[in-house]
């Protein structure tokens, strides 16, 4: 099968990919960046760092906690364990979006290299939309979302952090809040699995649970923990019905 | 508070920020690459991936930082509370769930002084 004619050139689904920049996921992260900046910005973070910082770490929380262990002068391994800790939930996140978009033939450090564009939002929105593009251009279609999310912010940090700081508290609260909204909003919106629904009610609950039982460990618990609840609930749950029917 | 200075600034950066970040996705990537679409061991990955990020959403919601910290619990929570109910009174619609709990969040931090 010619794959090129049927599913449209590489070079397209590259350019959907970009314009992926003007939906909605990509408009809040970037008001998140924006506070994020702002952030930096009050701290006295030299703005070529945060741009650097936003290119290599790209996940936000992780930066959050890096930039954390930075003011309160944490040497390299203690802010090193500090933000690999918050970052396992990359892995299973990155490990239920390759196999939507890889095939037989993709090569692994391809995935590699893209797997650094992957962060909740990406996930988010690649985990949505891969759904309606041609298996063979998943790729690019992600590697043209994923790239230009990344540079966007770089620019946009670098081009607002003189001008943050003089933000009114209600402007920065308001950026803030539209993270974890944004997130719950289209988790739920976008789910196409039933566990989706009893993994996002159960983590919620865990999430402060497990903070309120071992706070250096309350993600991966509640990630691991909850999430694997939450998985035999669906599961037990989904037997049931198939043996009725 | 410590600020970085010269090029330790970003060997430190590189370190703690971005290898102690991708090393989770090229895990992830080697994990995914023996994972069938349709297999009950992707279905839990998906469960815990998405466990993960309701762990975080509900942090940032009860123990936020900057501005919010000092503001009062049932305001964060009422704002999400009504996101939500104007979210499936909207047929699942993420703009009017999101535009809603800013809108009472901003609403609140106004009559509250901030």
């Amino acid at each position: 099968m010619k794959n090129g004619e049927t599913a449209g050139s590489a070079r397209h689904w590259f350019l959907a990919g970009m314009m992926g920049i003007f939906s909605l996921p990509a408009t809040i992260l970037m008001l998140s960046f924006v506070g994020f900046c702002a952030f930096t910005a009050q701290a006295g973070i030299p703005v070529e760092q945060v741009v650097f910082m936003v290119g290599a770490v790209w996940a936000l929380p992780a930066k959050v906690i890096l930039v954390s262990s930075i003011l309160g002068g944490a040497n390299v391994l203690t802010a090193f364990i500090a933000v690999t800790l918050s970052s396992i939930r990359l892995m299973p996140m990155v490990a239920a979006l390759v196999p939507e978009i890889r095939t037989q033939r993709t090569p692994t450090w391809l995935l590699l290299l893209l797997s650094h564009f992957v962060a909740i939002t990406a996930w988010v929105f690649a985990m949505e939309r891969v759904q309606s593009v041609p298996r063979e251009r998943r790729i690019v279609f992600f590697a043209g979302f994923g790239i230009t999310l990344v540079l966007a912010n770089m620019t946009l940090v670098g081009v607002v952090y003189q001008f943050v700081t003089e933000f009114p508290p209600i402007v920065a609260g308001c950026l803030f809040f539209l993270t974890p909204v944004y997130f719950l909003a289209s988790i739920w919106s976008s789910a196409r699995h039933p566990v989706i629904y009893v993994a996002l009610a159960v983590g919620l609950v865990a999430g402060p649970v497990f903070y309120w039982i071992a706070p250096e460990f309350d993600i991966l618990l509640a990630g691991v923990g909850g999430g694997t609840a939450a998985w035999l609930a669906e599961r037990s749950w989904r037997q049931r019905k198939e043996a009725r029917a | 508070m410590t600020v970085l200075e010269g090029w330790w600034a970003y060997v430190f950066i590189a370190i703690a920020g971005w290898l102690a970040t991708d090393i989770w996705r090229w895990l992830g990537v080697l994990a995914g690459n023996r994972l069938r679409e349709d297999s009950e061991a992707l279905n839990w990955v998906r469960a815990v991936a998405t466990a993960l990020v309701a762990a975080v959403i509900a942090k940032l919601v009860l123990y936020p930082t900057g501005v919010l910290e000092q503001s009062p619990l049932w305001l964060r929570l009422g704002s999400v509370v009504a996101g939500a109910a104007a979210f499936f009174a909207a047929r699942q619609k993420p703009a009017i769930g999101i535009a809603t709990a800013i809108g009472v969040l901003a609403v609140g931090l106004y009559a509250l002084g901030f």
